[in-house]
């Protein structure tokens, strides 16, 4: 029925003046059950819904949403898209997709699960349960928990736009998580793991996850500051795929146009080793980067941003790809109204032959990062800085745990120095990585 | 206000009696506690670039929230609608948690009396002409890209919200507020013969009227600030690495403050022990120059709530007074636990959210020391006059900050600019090594954003200049 909504208000849109519209419906419940030191602690459960529009009048654009779906509510919405759509000034490059470029992909995606809906509360808070206790009774040392929480979401979305696109599709998606505390000399550390499906047959047993985010924890027990050192950075699939997130935001076309990435100037030219592929995919079946079409109704598709080494594609949506005069990618993304950005389907670094193990081995001193804290990276310039954490390697061995250090670097200089990647490459979000290597970095300590 | 008066009360026809109804039906399987939060959210959002107005939003939220607390335990719900059927699902949603009789009392409501008015703004941005609000970006970019002919990027917005809410408690409260905020902020792009680019940021704005973006916080101060930054860092080399002295300059930097202490002392982290300040009330965590305050009632600022979002009058709470930690921040359900009243400091993204403790104003009090002082006291360190963002692990109490803009130190005086680096140290132990504070203190112009399990509100932020002796610099040049 949401589709017909969209559809409706449309319609509405253009009666009202606007020459072209678009609309986006989404509506989800969502459920958190969170346990903390074996008793229940919260259960939250609700279901919302919200309607956004973008109008056109000519090449002036103005925008509204609202949490009011019934009919004077989205007259409200259209009215209120129009009014604003006033101040906003003709831009040359203001539009939509061209209808040849819209559509959607067939086939199921696998996106959706009754299975999640039909959980039962108290098997949620079970699984919290024993992931909870599996992480306390790991060790004597695991002393305290910040609690597990089992969530699941049911939801769906629907776009229509005034040169006849409409599609909706349900999504569905579960996880569970853990954050215990372990405490040793007075000191504590906490850590944590989760697991996250689209189905709850796809999640790793409770029982695993509070062990590992327990081992998580207790290995950063006696943390300490090392020197500052020039050395190897070994990023965890965890870390790196921050990593992948910057790399992701200096090619989207949003920075790339405006010259404010330090990659807008190299398209076509080497930027990272032959052993580096990088892809954006948005049609892999189950992921949580996937979607049949884009957020301006653009069927998803796979593109390979750096294929061995060369940087051969921006990701844009039809905004950007009018600005730098190519072809939208089919990256769209709003959340339910204004001008699309640009967002990624399942953007990921493509894993290299050997187990991570193996690219410890030639290491005779380095940092393997397990954490990153902080926003101190400026994909303008690239400039990199940012809290770490992690275990130090002496000898192809993990060492002992560090903390309170910084890594920093220049991202263009990372991308270049990423000696190996490892065939770890696991999807748990719409962004992921392997293990990888960055030659050297910038560890800064005492 | 009475409540006939009020927002909700006037639009949606709820009076006490409703209230009344809805929290029994909330506690009708039991609890110690139960509340409503209703909320109607207008916002609107004006973004100018390459001297167009290319973005204009516009839009409205409302709903209501239902929490029903029994020991440590927490049933919530919500409903994007106000019809009672749909009030009444969310109640016995969040009732859901709780199981026996009820131990709450059954009591009338009382609309109390009226309290601080800290925001008394006759017209909320939020309800101004369209146009006027436009004219505000307009004048950021002109003064921006007349700046300096290096500058080549100028992305200007503006973005308002007006917040009705009304919060029914089982306690026996009814409070109403009339929430306006405005932030407006300036994005700049330099570079120099078709180099490297360099960026500088400013904005600010608070619970203020169109006419309060006067001075420091006119459109055109907050233009030519982004606009120094960016043209300062094309000057800028690298960042140094390792331990050294750090003198933070007055106002935004007190992010520092916000991330090193402010996290660790929400009481949530506290009650359940996983905070490295948990159980050191009365310990020194700060060198005799530090006294440290949340003050959620100060006026027209961004971090200021005439009450916080729990009903509770929001105040001032010392958390650190000369090196020792005096009190933690605390809403309903960590007071009652810790057995302290609440201080105000109960904070909700929206009405989807549960509140937790949050922190409001931010800010240390200032010293004796002259700013001029403290730079010369240093012969070899690092000055930083802006922050970008920061983040903490609560329970190492490690914590970071990046700094944007920031000089040298060498021989007693401000030198070369540095690019960006981050800046890292350990909570209860980095305001030991302040040994110096002046006597400048200045809260910083109202931009400040903080997130904690997913959920965002306004903050501020205030510190005077200070010198730290000792804390880990993540530049790249030994």
């Amino acid at each position: 029925m949401s589709v017909e909504t969209a559809e409706r208000v449309v319609r509405l849109a253009l009666n009202s003046g606007a020459t072209d519209a678009e609309c986006t419906i989404s509506e989800g419940d969502e459920f958190t059950a969170q346990v903390r030191m074996r008793s229940l602690e919260t259960l939250k459960e609700a279901g919302s819904r919200a309607a956004g529009v973008r109008v056109l009048i000519g090449k002036r654009s103005g925008s509204s949403y609202t949490s009011d779906l019934c009919d004077e509510g989205l007259r409200h919405l259209v009215a209120s898209a129009l009014e604003i759509a006033v101040i906003s000034t003709e831009d040359p490059c203001a539009g939509m997709p061209d209808a040849t470029e819209l559509g959607s992909l067939t086939g199921d995606l696998a996106l959706y699960s009754d299975d999640v809906s039909r959980l039962e509360t108290a098997w949620k808070i079970d699984q919290a349960m024993q992931c909870e206790a599996a992480a306390l009774d790991a060790d004597a040392r695991i002393v305290n928990s910040e609690g597990a929480s089992f969530n699941s979401y049911s939801g769906a979305r629907a776009f229509a736009n005034s040169l006849g696109f409409s599609g909706a599709y349900r999504m569905a998606s579960c996880s569970l998580s853990v954050t215990p505390v372990a405490r040793d000399n007075g000191k504590l550390e906490r850590d944590h793991w989760y697991t996250v499906g689209r189905t709850p047959g796809v999640l790793e047993p409770a029982a695993d996850v509070g062990r590992r985010a327990a081992e998580r924890a207790l290995r950063r027990l006696g943390a300490r500051k090392v020197a500052t050192v020039k050395v190897p950075v070994v990023f965890d699939p965890e870390v790196a795929r921050s990593l992948l997130g910057h790399v992701f935001e200096a090619i989207s076309g949003e920075l790339v146009w405006r010259h404010a990435s330090f990659l807008s100037d190299k398209l076509g030219e080497r930027i990272a080793p032959e052993h580096v592929t990088m892809v954006d995919d948005g049609t892999i079946p189950g992921l949580f980067g996937t979607s049949p079409f884009d957020d301006e109704g653009v069927p998803s598709r796979r593109t390979v941003v750096i294929e061995r080494g060369i940087l051969k594609s921006w990701l844009l949506n039809s905004y950007t790809a009018r600005k730098l005069g190519l072809k939208t990618t089919s990256n769209a993304a709003r959340g339910l109204s204004g001008n699309a950005g640009v967002g990624r389907g399942n953007f990921f670094l493509e894993p290299g032959a050997a187990p991570p193990a193996d690219l410890l081995r030639g290491i005779r001193q380095g940092l393997y990062v397990t954490e990153l804290i902080g926003q101190g990276v400026n994909v303008v310039n690239g400039d990199y800085s940012r809290g770490a954490a992690g275990l130090w390697i002496e000898n192809g061995e993990l060492a002992y745990p560090v903390s309170e250090i910084t890594i920093a670097s220049n991202l263009a200089r990372m991308l270049s120095g990423i000696s190996a990647v490892a065939n770890d490459l696991r999807f748990r979000g719409s962004t992921a990585s392997p293990t990888l290597v960055i030659e050297e970095m910038t560890v800064s300590g005492q | 206000m009475p409540l006939a008066d009020s927002f909700f009360g006037r639009k949606f026809a709820i009076t006490a009696g409703d209230l009344e109804g809805w929290l029994a039906e909330a506690l009708s399987s039991g609890g110690d506690y139960a509340d409503l939060y209703f909320e109607y959210l207008a916002t609107s959002s004006i973004g100018m670039d390459e001297s167009m107005v290319k973005s204009a939003m516009q839009g409205v939220t409302l709903g209501v929230g239902v929490r029903v607390i029994s020991g440590e335990k927490t049933g919530y719900a919500y409903s994007d609608n106000l019809a009672p059927e749909s009030i009444r699902k969310a109640c016995r949603v969040a009732a859901m948690i709780a199981a026996g009789p009820s131990k709450v009392d059954k009591t009338s409501l009382d609309e109390g009396r009226p309290g601080h008015n800290l925001y008394p703004v006759l017209a909320a941005p939020t309800e101004t002409a369209l146009a006027d609000r436009a004219a505000m970006v307009q004048r950021a970019d002109a003064v921006a890209r007349a700046y300096d002919s290096r500058v080549f990027q100028v992305q200007a917005s503006w973005a308002d919200s007006l917040r009705q809410i009304l919060i029914a408690t089982s306690d026996g409260s009814i409070t109403t507020d009339r929430q306006p905020m405005a932030r407006m902020s300036v994005r700049v792009l330099a570079r120099e013969n078709g180099g490297v680019p360099q960026s500088g940021f400013s904005g600010g704005g608070g619970r203020i009227g169109l006419d309060q973006f006067t001075g420091t916080k006119s459109p055109e101060a907050f233009a030519r600030e982004a606009a120094r930054q960016a043209i300062v860092q094309l000057e800028a080399v690298e960042a140094p690495a390792g331990e050294m002295t750090v003198v933070l300059g007055p106002g935004w930097p007190g992010i520092l403050l916000h991330e090193a202490v402010g996290h660790g002392l929400e009481a949530d982290f506290n009650r359940k022990g996983v905070s490295a300040f948990s159980g050191r009330i009365g310990q020194k965590v700060a060198s005799e120059f530090c006294t440290v305050m949340d003050d959620g009632a100060m006026e027209h600022r961004r971090g200021s709530l005439n009450v916080d979002d729990e009903g509770v009058p929001t105040r001032q709470n010392l958390l650190i007074e000369n090196g020792v930690l005096r009190g933690y921040l605390a809403d309903k359900l960590s007071s009652r636990l810790l057995g302290q009243p609440s201080t105000g400091n109960g904070r909700r993204e929206n009405y989807q959210n549960i509140p937790m403790p949050r922190m409001t104003n931010t800010f240390m009090l200032a010293g004796e020391s002259d700013p001029a002082d403290i730079v010369r006291s240093v012969p070899r360190g690092l000055y930083c006059a802006n922050f970008g963002g920061g983040q903490v692990d609560i329970t190492s109490g490690n914590f970071v900050f990046a700094a944007s803009e920031s000089y040298l130190i060498e021989d007693g005086r401000i030198t070369r600019p540095v690019r960006g680096a981050t800046l890292i140290g350990n909570g209860p132990e980095a305001l030991k090594y302040v040994s110096m504070v002046g006597y400048d203190l200045k809260l910083d112009e109202g931009v400040g954003i903080c997130g904690k399990e997913g959920q965002s509100v306004p903050v501020g932020v205030g510190i005077p200049t200070i010198r730290i002796d000792r804390m880990t610099v993540g530049g790249t040049a030994r």
